[in-house]
């Protein structure tokens, strides 16, 4: 069987391990062995991305070496491969093993869709869904077209999402703008940030949205402080758990 | 003061905030309606680039052909190195022309050269004829958007500016009532005008011309009146070929408002018989900018706006949070280049989500563009100590795994137990408008071991 590297988000770790196990049984039941190396921590997004590459450095050289192992490396978050694929790059160029590392390296719905290829699913989910794309999976790992582009429209979560008996997917009126999380962003420009997520919460609702999910889970974190600070009646969860037949 | 201070007072007003983000979310929707039409629209994204990328490798003999051809239509070109050189040259070509009244249809170069104040402490009236412009001007600020640059103004508000200004009646909202009091205002200020000052989208290089792209035809009445006509260009407002023009006008409106093409693509090749037509071209740290590999493909941008208007950070916190004479994810990549410390907190106005990126009619890597600069500001110093000492902290914890295992379970065990005061306070920005993700009883990878340990 071939072997998956597991890669989980460290505040995916620390905060939301049912994400984590709802990765494991998809992947187990896809029919690979699936491990996780456990000298794991993060893969330095947040401090390359505030600029500080030298604390990046160190934990990009460790990631390669951890997940160099195996077939196979998936992450239930767009964003934090994303900062393997297309960002590594500026701390890994010509390092021996980073090239394979790069192709062999997954977020989980695109996993499921281009090497699994996943075509039907065991559970139903009987409710209305609101399909938040999360920015860094869309336009950099192009896991659906973004709506600014001129392309055939396709999108890899909404396909696997159809695949679940009575799932009724909500029609956005802005079916792509950012949830407003951004990192640090989140809280360095807090204003604005908390505007874009109640932006985004409202064309959930108005849409009849009963469940909102995404790709990543520091949109749904970022969004579901603001909803449950207002009492919203809308329920958050990964597309991990929903494809896995997880309860609402 | 930073953009997230200005962005937060401007958010105060929440629904002034929702106005400007619906309104240039109705201008991003009008682009994609007139980018769909196009079934080549991404192809010609990257011709322009491509058209763009070749112009600006060979900038220097392009610029110097330009000049040749210009001349040979009895043009007179000059230089200017920077922002006071080009505003010395136009006050001196004004001032051997006798000119009291300037009329100018849109430029942001002369907004970036703050050439305005310059003429009229020299005693030279200058008026902006762009509507939007000249809403701003007789507001006293800086225009908010480079193409809609008075787009944070409601209709009452230029009601009540017209009002104190133009004399219209108090209270009038109605766009055509007050379109019309301007467009008399303007008229008596074109008859009046001395000389006439353009802007330049395109100058090409093989004919020695150039195009001036308006809605209005400001610059064609401004220009045509008066005997003395003065352009002002960037040097990377370059294109190779006049062929060349139709790519990027078919991208340039679209782009911008949505319209197949700007109601009047004006051409100027040699000044009308009995007048004069000058040339400033300007570098002011283009040449900086081109010497730079990753920041390079900046010099491509046509100022169409659209990332502004499909920013979500622009939309919500306004033009002029940004303190730039171009704001939004653009103007956030030029600022820095010319001031890094100044201009240190634009990068970070960013989510990046690369909405800006894949709306770019001539593809620039914006959003990548302004991680780049993150790590820049940051090599420079000028990134915030609290983000700096945080991230230290951050790095040195997930360089130490049993640290970070530690530090989780403790904090799953004391964080909720603590009464709410305690986490939610004015330093914690996160519990302003959210709350804190709750905490579960073990980590995933306690989960995940423990699971294995049964299995064994």
């Amino acid at each position: 069987m071939p072997s998956v590297g597991l890669f989980i988000p460290c505040f995916v770790d620390q905060l939301y391990p049912h994400v984590g196990m709802a990765t494991v049984e998809l992947l187990e039941r896809a029919g690979y062995t699936v491990h996780f190396p456990s000298q794991q921590t993060c893969c330095g997004q947040p401090m390359a991305n505030t600029g500080c590459v030298e604390e990046t450095r160190p934990l990009a050289h460790k990631f390669l070496e951890l997940f160099s192992p195996f077939d196979y490396v998936v992450a239930p978050s767009g964003s934090c491969v994303a900062m393997v694929r297309n960002h590594y790059e500026h701390y890994l160029h010509g390092v021996p093993g980073f090239a394979e590392l790069k192709k062999k390296t997954f977020e989980l719905t695109e996993f499921l869709v281009d090497v699994v290829k996943l075509d039907k699913l065991p559970h139903a989910f009987p409710y209305r869904v609101g399909l938040h794309q999360s920015c860094h999976g869309l336009r950099e790992l192009r896991l659906g077209s973004s709506s600014e582009m001129m392309v055939a429209p396709f999108s890899k979560a909404r396909q696997l999402l159809q695949l679940m008996e009575g799932i009724q997917i909500v029609p956005l009126t802005r079916p792509d703008e950012c949830c407003g999380f951004g990192g640090t962003f989140a809280v360095a420009e807090e204003a604005v940030s908390c505007m874009m997520g109640e932006d985004r919460i409202h064309d959930h609702t108005t849409a009849g949205a009963q469940v909102m999910t995404a790709n990543d889970m520091s949109c749904l974190m970022h969004l579901q402080g603001l909803i449950r600070r207002k009492k919203t009646p809308l329920r958050v969860m990964h597309i991990a758990e929903i494809l896995a037949g997880h309860p609402v | 003061m930073n953009h997230a201070t200005l962005a937060g007072e401007y958010i105060q007003d929440r629904e002034r905030a929702a106005w400007h983000d619906n309104t240039l979310w109705f201008v991003r929707s009008k682009r994609d309606k007139a980018a769909a039409t196009l079934p080549e629209w991404e192809s010609l994204r990257q011709t322009a680039s491509q058209i763009k990328a070749h112009t600006v490798s060979k900038l220097a003999d392009f610029l110097e052909e330009f000049e040749r051809n210009a001349i040979a239509r009895g043009v007179k070109v000059h230089w200017a190195r920077h922002a006071e050189e080009h505003n010395q040259i136009v006050l001196k070509i004004l001032q051997e022309h006798g000119v009291k009244k300037l009329v100018k249809s849109k430029s942001m170069l002369t907004e970036e050269c703050h050439l305005n104040p310059y003429l009229e402490r020299h005693g030279i009236e200058v008026v902006d004829s762009d509507l939007g412009e000249r809403i701003v001007q007789l507001a006293g600020e800086p225009p908010s958007h480079i193409v809609l640059p008075a787009i944070h103004k409601t209709k009452a508000d230029v009601g009540d500016l017209f009002h104190k200004h133009l004399g219209t009646e108090a209270g009038a909202t109605d766009p055509n009532y007050l379109a019309e009091a301007a467009r008399q205002h303007l008229r008596d200020k074109f008859m009046s005008a001395d000389a006439g000052l353009t802007g330049v989208n395109f100058a090409i290089a093989e004919t020695g011309g150039f195009v001036v792209c308006t809605n209005e035809g400001n610059a064609d009445l401004g220009v045509s009146l008066p005997k003395l006509h003065i352009a002002c260009m960037g040097i990377e407002k370059l294109i190779p070929r006049a062929k060349d023009l139709s790519v990027f006008l078919r991208l340039l409106a679209r782009s911008a408002t949505g319209q197949p093409i700007t109601t009047y693509s004006s051409h100027f090749h040699g000044p009308r018989p009995g007048g004069e037509l000058h040339i400033v071209l300007v570098d002011n740290g283009r040449s900086h900018i081109l010497g730079k590999d990753e920041f390079r493909t900046s010099l491509n941008c046509i100022r169409c706006g659209a990332c502004m208007n499909t920013c979500p950070v622009f939309r919500r916190s306004g033009g002029h949070s940004y303190q730039s004479f171009v704001p939004g994810p653009i103007g956030s990549i030029l600022a820095p280049a010319r001031d890094p410390q100044k201009h240190a907190s634009l990068p970070q106005a960013c989510s990046l989500c690369g909405s800006c990126t894949d709306v770019c009619p001539v593809k620039i890597n914006i959003h990548e563009q302004l991680l780049l600069w993150r790590h820049e500001l940051a090599r420079l110093g000028f990134l915030p100590w609290s983000k700096r000492l945080g991230m230290k902290l951050a790095g040195f914890v997930f360089r130490r795994p049993w640290l970070y295992s530690l530090g989780g379970k403790i904090a799953r065990f004391v964080v909720p137990k603590l009464p709410r005061f305690l986490v939610y306070h004015r330093l914690n920005p996160w519990g302003k408008q959210r709350e804190m993700p709750e905490f579960p009883a073990s980590s995933f990878r306690e989960q995940f071991q423990q699971r294995e340990a049964k299995r064994k």
